[in-house]
């Protein structure tokens, strides 16, 4: 008899583990099989996580559990927490098949393309699913054999170059995580992230182990979260097509590495121990330095997608600031901007995609008069950088929003002060663009101008810009209605923060 | 089924027996029908296995006497968690070899005449080690296996690989001797040659430490252990692809086995924690050296051969892992241990045989002409490209698994500059490993100018790099096997 409580995360995690089997397998030629494929294979997905967060909220348990190693189990199991970062994974992959089929179309190598892309997006399902550590780490490695071939896909010498970076950050920083699993099972032993309060023994015994032990936790994570100062890969790997880029940003590898972060402090260590430790402190610090640093240097940049990944550095780094802030508001504030963040950055990159495929745009200052040429992907862009500057109701203000009362609720007034200047700094990088695309005329011809239909651009590229924009509204005009991710993360935070 | 398995007559013998048949079947009947009688035997084998598998499960480990003479007097063959773990990986990697050979070898038909009788002796020699509790048996099966291993790596005639074999058969006959010579110096010593039997009686005298240091370095100058391994690289690396997969998956690590029985079942008693501190070193050593080496290489295979220098430095760590810590720490290395060694040759072999292929493909030896080889020869490229985690130690692999123990064993022991052995030594064929990958990815032509491979060569090394995967996700089941074989824990 199938025990679907027993296999159901496995199942998530197959589909495209088995659609990129097949994409390997197929010839390269047979691209409307692959995308039939990759796309039912996404809305199977999409499905499947539907099920599984229904059932999570009426409070059911699906777990997949064996064993590794005579003392160490593997295990996935869907919790509040995973099943949010799971839709966010399943939704966003959907979205981003379908703008890299219109991307790719008549490039080489397709095949492997997709089926790394594939195995990438499992590699995040497995992250999300991931019961212990051991099994989280298993993923997180995986993560970053899948998406080196998508970093390096053009086979330039300067994609090759960004490659070498990716691989020396993301190996270096897993082997530091590496370290620290090793030595908390070394004095732990095969912790889940569904005990409570299984360290503070060990805190009392050990507390310098235990620190130790978080900062390479953290370090190894941060690589990936790319916060100051291991972002460096970040804004190299900016050399990948720009699908990738958007993956890269906005779910796959930089939302690893964060919800990593609330996983070691939530589920592993537990807030008020790491709180009475005394690490959360260093990791506001951290994430409040990344922050700023971030946007002070998105604002030097003049090519569009390197301002888009110093502004992800800096965005991404909410997360951890709220967690730090030690109180349910600043926890809803941190978690619900992983899925808002993903949302509009996701869209901010399809259109830096578009208006390099299309108009052969790639610095800010060829952008003049772009809205009238491209009013569809203008009008995406628009959103989801507004939403990056926190203007209501697009979803960033909610995230400010929480992570303000957050900030004033835990008394922490210096978190108001970086919150407002990354605001006003995110307001100086991304409203002259905006001035740009809609109130500067155009001057010069576009740099390699290509007529795709009678829209702004290909249909395939334009409406996942423009749904995901969508999205990113509507998480914020209805963040109080039922459905909305931010009731999601309450749920999360009523069932994670209360013990 | 459990009563079948247990009426039946004892198979461990056959091992040895059906390889050694297969030789003179093939030696006879010539090349005409090597593939009848290579698929016939292979299969007994396999079957034989399967079998022995079952009723070691049933009935624990297994001992039979050859002509019914017990120890001390007679030859006694053993089967223990260790032993069926090698018995098997070794009928695994070598129905492999056997397979990609059996189209691989149609380019070199001057080599089809021996290569088969070759391959059926080394198969026995190898069974003879792994089975054999008796030093003086495991002299006999090591000298067989030097000299069928020679015989391969000389196969093509051509000078390079000639003068690989020489050099090899040099290092060969010079580790027998030095072993035969501890042998003799302990059967004066104690008048016997059971394993088991001297684990009790052995004292630190100066005639032991002399015979122990003498078969020890006879063993590590055939396991090719830095700084022993010059002779390693140019005979694996020039070497036809099977034979080369068969050496380093296996071949080296028999002697390897012989050192572990040696050490720590028969001599736990004698070492001291320096000289296992020691033997780490050498080890170290090798990781260091032999990625470093595997780094500088521009062609190919001699990157695949120096990884295999680099990877039988983990290995060593078993001896400071296991010498004078606690007895959880000495388990952990233990499992870790031989899990690396089987990680290893399941992940090398189909290393070797991809990168065989891949060199058949490009018509060129060296890395730079894997350029293109993503986009136009995916399936000779996926067996090299998977083996290619486990050898890296990255997860899901068994590679990582047996790194995972060792790293756990030196952690419970407080031996931290182990730790930094095996995480340096990642990163560090993390290097070479991504060297190779990161060509793949170079276009220079939009045509595609390769031979490719038949499915068959492409398929035999794609089914070891899963099974060394699998490996990973399956290794609670070797680790409780591997356990069962250590006897008493450590000192």
């Amino acid at each position: 008899m199938l025990d679907w409580y027993f296999w159901l995360p496995l199942l998530v995690l197959s589909t495209s583990l088995v659609a990129s089997g097949f994409i390997f397998w197929i010839n390269e030629n047979r691209s409307q099989l692959r995308s039939g494929i990759n796309l039912t294979a996404a809305v199977l997905k999409i499905a499947l996580v539907v099920i599984i967060l229904l059932g999570v909220m009426g409070g059911e348990v699906y777990e997949t559990r064996f064993a590794l190693l005579a003392d160490i189990d593997f295990v996935l199991r869907a919790d509040a927490l995973g099943v949010m970062f799971a839709g966010l994974s399943s939704v966003l992959w959907l979205f981003t098949t379908i703008y890299a089929i219109g991307y790719l179309e008549g490039t080489p190598n397709r095949r492997r393309f997709f089926g790394f892309f594939g195995l990438c997006v499992a590699s995040t399902l497995g992250i999300a699913f991931a019961g212990n550590l051991f099994t989280f780490l298993i993923f997180y490695e995986l993560l970053t054999l899948s998406t080196y071939p998508l970093v390096v896909h053009r086979g330039t010498a300067k994609a090759l170059r960004a490659g070498k970076i990716y691989l020396i950050y993301t190996l270096g920083g897993g082997l530091v995580l590496l370290m620290g699993v090793l030595w908390l099972y070394g004095l732990a032993g095969d912790l889940s992230f569904y005990g409570r309060n299984h360290l503070d023994a060990l805190a009392v015994t050990q507390p310098a182990a235990l620190k130790w032990i978080f900062f390479l936790l953290i370090a190894g994570l941060s690589v990936k979260a790319a916060m100051v100062p291991f972002h460096g890969w970040l804004p190299q790997a900016m050399v990948a097509p720009a699908p990738v880029s958007a993956l890269l940003h906005a779910v796959a590898v930089v939302k690893a590495g964060a919800f990593g972060i609330v996983r070691v402090v939530y589920d592993v260590y537990g807030i008020t121990l790491t709180w009475e430790l005394g690490l959360l402190l260093p990791l506001g610090i951290a994430a409040a330095v990344t922050i700023i640093y971030g946007s002070i240097r998105a604002l030097m940049q003049e090519d569009i997608k390197k301002r888009l990944a110093f502004s992800t550095i800096s965005q991404v780094s909410y997360i951890a600031l709220g967690i730090s802030l030690f109180g349910p508001a600043g926890t809803i504030g941190g978690l619900v901007h992983l899925l808002h963040q993903g949302l509009m950055k996701v869209t901010l990159f399809f259109c830096a995609g578009n208006y390099a495929e299309t108009l052969g745009v790639h610095k800010i200052k060829d952008l003049d008069g772009a809205g009238r040429r491209m009013p569809g992907t203008s009008l995406a862009f628009t959103i989801g950088a507004l939403g990056m500057i926190g203007v209501p109701p697009v979803a960033g203000f909610i995230s400010k929003w929480y992570l303000g009362i957050g900030a004033v609720a835990a008394s922490n007034y210096w978190v108001l002060g970086v919150l407002v200047a990354s605001s006003l700094l995110n307001a100086a990088y991304f409203l002259p663009v905006l001035y740009r695309i809609w109130f500067r005329p155009q001057e010069q011809p576009w740099p390699h101008e290509r007529v795709l239909g009678r829209w702004d651009t290909s249909l395939w590229l334009l409406v996942p810009a423009l749904v995901t924009a969508a999205l990113s509204l509507l998480a914020g005009v209805f963040a109080a209605s039922g459905f909305s991710p931010l009731t999601w993360v309450e749920l999360i935070t009523s069932r994670e923060y209360l013990p | 089924m459990s009563s079948l398995l247990q009426e039946l007559p004892q198979l461990l013998p056959w091992l040895v027996i059906l390889p050694l048949f297969w030789a003179l079947f093939s030696l006879a009947l010539g090349v005409l029908y090597r593939h009848w009688i290579a698929g016939v035997f292979i299969f007994l084998l396999l079957a034989t296995n399967l079998i022995l598998i079952g009723q070691w499960l049933l009935l624990g480990d297994l001992y039979y006497s050859l002509g019914d003479w017990d120890v001390p007097l007679g030859i006694q063959l053993r089967l223990d968690g260790v032993a069926l773990a090698m018995v098997t990986v070794t009928s695994l990697v070598t129905a492999a070899c056997s397979l990609h050979a059996s189209t691989y070898l149609d380019d070199y038909p001057r080599a089809q005449q021996y290569f088969w009788p070759l391959l059926a002796f080394t198969w026995a020699s190898l069974n003879v080690i792994w089975l054999s509790a008796d030093l003086f048996n495991l002299y006999v099966g090591l000298e067989l296996l030097g000299l069928s291993a020679v015989g391969l790596v000389a196969l093509t005639g051509q000078t390079e690989a000639l003068g690989a074999a020489l050099r090899y058969l040099y290092a060969a006959l010079l580790g027998s001797l030095a072993y035969l010579l501890g042998v003799a110096l302990i059967y004066s010593g104690y008048g016997q040659l059971d394993l088991p039997a001297l684990s009790g009686l052995l004292e630190s005298d100066a005639s032991t430490r002399l015979a122990l240091a003498l078969m020890t370095l006879g063993l590590l100058l055939k396991t090719a252990i830095f700084p022993l391994h010059i002779w390693l690289p140019p005979a694996h690396g020039k070497a036809l692809p099977p034979v080369s997969a068969l050496l380093s998956a296996l071949v080296v690590k028999a002697s390897f086995y012989i050192l572990v029985r040696l050490w720590l079942e028969a001599g736990l008693q004698v070492v001291v924690p320096s000289a296992a501190q020691f033997m780490g070193a050498l080890g170290a050593g090798a990781v260091f050296w032999g990625g470093w080496m595997a780094w500088r290489q521009t062609e190919l295979k001699m990157l695949v051969a120096y990884s295999t220098v680099a990877q039988l430095g983990y290995l060593m760590l078993i001896f400071p892992l296991m010498v004078g810590v606690s007895p959880t720490a000495a388990q952990l290395a233990w499992e870790g241990g031989w899990l690396q060694l089987i990680a290893h040759a399941l992940a090398k072999a189909a290393m070797f045989l991809a990168a065989g292929n891949l060199v058949l493909a490009m018509r060129r030896p060296d890395i730079i002409g894997l350029h293109g080889v993503g986009r136009f020869l995916p399936f000779s490229l996926l067996g090299f490209g998977l083996a290619g985690v486990s050898i890296m130690g990255l997860p899901p692999s068994g590679g990582f698994m047996a790194k995972w123990l060792l790293l756990q064993s030196a952690l419970a022991s407080g031996q931290w500059w182990w730790l930094l052995v095996l995480a340096g030594g990642s990163a560090l064929s993390a290097v070479y490993i991504f060297k190779v990958y990161q060509q793949c990815y170079i276009e220079d032509t939009e045509v595609d100018n390769f031979r490719h491979p038949s499915l068959l060569l492409d398929l035999s090394s794609i089914t070891l790099a899963l099974l060394a995967l699998s490996l990973g996700i399956f290794s609670a089941w070797p680790q409780a096997l591997l356990a069962t074989a250590l006897s008493g824990g450590g000192v």
